[in-house]
């Protein structure tokens, strides 16, 4: 399968001089199965790119999986092109809640008078799904949701398909919930849906500095992002949710950061570019 | 990669981590009502650390420590809170006296709360332990 980065940074949408090369916009990862199966991760301000690129060729069902609702995962939905045509049946995963229904949460913001449209009047076909606590098919994948520490209902996702593994936790703080060390497996968040995977993309905003200001947000360190992905046992590491403060000359840092703390990684540590295509076959992952 | 332990379910973790930063004794059952955690005052009630008793299955919670309703009348699962919150899904209260390893009889207050996490999902139990002969300490 083909996982295209179509936005990386976290929490704000960050256009401009100082983030040209890691990309401003926000969470979307386009997963390309080998049947031609799509699943989207997230509906941050990268998927309107996505959705332009599938202006003359977009398959009929698409599959958007939403690890949570904050803005920076969703505001792009209202942009992605396929949502105004009404020959596309789309498919929306996320968490559960205990009070209201997908649909009705999406429309909270979906809806005047932050948007100017209901999400129900747009021209696709619109199906809601709370993610089950069991593995569940798409396409020729087997796609499996995990809650983890971020505040509100999250999940993180795994897509295995073509004899490969993605895993997605683009929002996460493991270390909220223990030390990330071996030993204490059961007790660490995320774990399952990360462990073995051929590609992890996981949070990594802060330095380990700033995450002593930050606990509690929801977000790791670099230094946790790694630990976890050791644990984890995954082969390779693409640091997500960027910073909007981070530059493209900090990420270069807490890159060199990263891999100075894992230098023994099969494949070094990286930090996720917007842009990137990633190829993940059960042999390698090779970037584009 | 090696075969790693069942995961416990989100809110089972983030209890812990919030019973590991109390001051007073938090005991941790799972669904199954098996005792997955119990934190440091709660080790001083019970005379063993929880790095030495580990997770205890629920058939063998008797063997730490004794309940009794304060009169000495045996005080059966189905009245102790914990046993209520695990059974019947609510929260619970009740004051009774409990001996654990180290022989000596307390008279404690306890709180125990069910952890849904959906409307129909029970995860575990939350179980808040007072010391009523020694208000003060947990």
């Amino acid at each position: 399968m083909k996982a295209t980065i179509r936005g990386c940074r976290g929490s704000l949408a960050s256009p401009g001089a100082q983030t040209l090369h890691y990309g401003g916009n926000t969470s979307c990862v386009e997963v390309r199965l080998d049947d031609g199966t799509l699943i989207v991760l997230d509906a941050g301000t990268g998927i309107r790119d996505l959705g332009l690129s599938l202006a003359t060729d977009a398959p009929r069902t698409i599959n958007l999986l939403l690890t949570h609702l904050h803005l920076d995962h969703l505001e792009g939905l209202g942009f992605f092109l396929p949502l105004w045509r009404p020959d596309t049946e789309l498919h929306i995963w996320g968490p559960p809640s205990p009070l209201d229904p997908l649909s009705a949460r999406i429309e909270r913001y979906m809806s005047p008078p932050l948007f100017p449209v209901l999400i129900r009047d747009a021209p696709a076909a619109l199906h809601f799904h709370d993610v089950p606590d069991e593995p569940w098919s798409i396409g020729s994948a087997t796609v499996s949701a995990q809650h983890v520490v971020h505040p509100g209902p999250t999940v993180a996702y795994r897509v295995e398909a073509d004899g490969a593994v993605i895993a997605y936790a683009p929002d996460h703080e493991p270390a909220l919930g223990g030390p990330l060390v071996d030993g204490r497996s059961a007790w660490i968040s995320g774990l399952d849906a990360a462990g073995g995977a051929d590609v992890l993309f996981h949070d990594a905003q802060y330095s380990e500095d700033e995450y002593l200001e930050h606990v509690g947000w929801g977000h790791s360190s670099v230094a946790d992002a790694v630990a976890f992905a050791r644990l984890a046992g995954v082969r390779r590491l693409l640091l997500f949710h960027h910073d909007p403060l981070h530059s493209d000359a900090g990420l270069r840092l807490l890159e060199l950061r990263a891999r100075e703390l894992w230098p023994d990684a099969d494949e070094p540590p990286e930090m996720a570019v917007e842009g990137a295509e990633l190829v993940v076959t059960a042999d390698c992952v090779s970037r584009r | 990669m090696a075969t790693r332990p069942k995961p416990k379910d989100l809110v089972l973790i983030l209890a812990r981590e919030f019973a590991s930063k109390l001051a007073f004794a938090v005991f941790i059952a799972d669904a199954e009502g098996d005792l997955v955690y119990y934190n440091e005052p709660a080790e001083r009630l019970l005379g063993r650390t929880f790095a030495e008793a580990g997770e205890i299955r629920a058939a063998e919670w008797a063997s730490l420590f004794k309940t009794e309703e304060l009169d000495g009348a045996p005080l059966p699962l189905e009245r102790n809170p914990a046993g209520i919150a695990l059974l019947e899904r609510r929260p619970a209260h009740h004051d009774f006296a409990i001996t654990a390893l180290d022989g000596i009889r307390r008279t404690i207050s306890v709180t125990a709360f069910p952890l849904l996490s959906s409307a129909t999902t029970l995860v575990g139990v939350v179980a808040i332990f007072w010391r009523l002969d020694d208000v003060g300490s947990a």
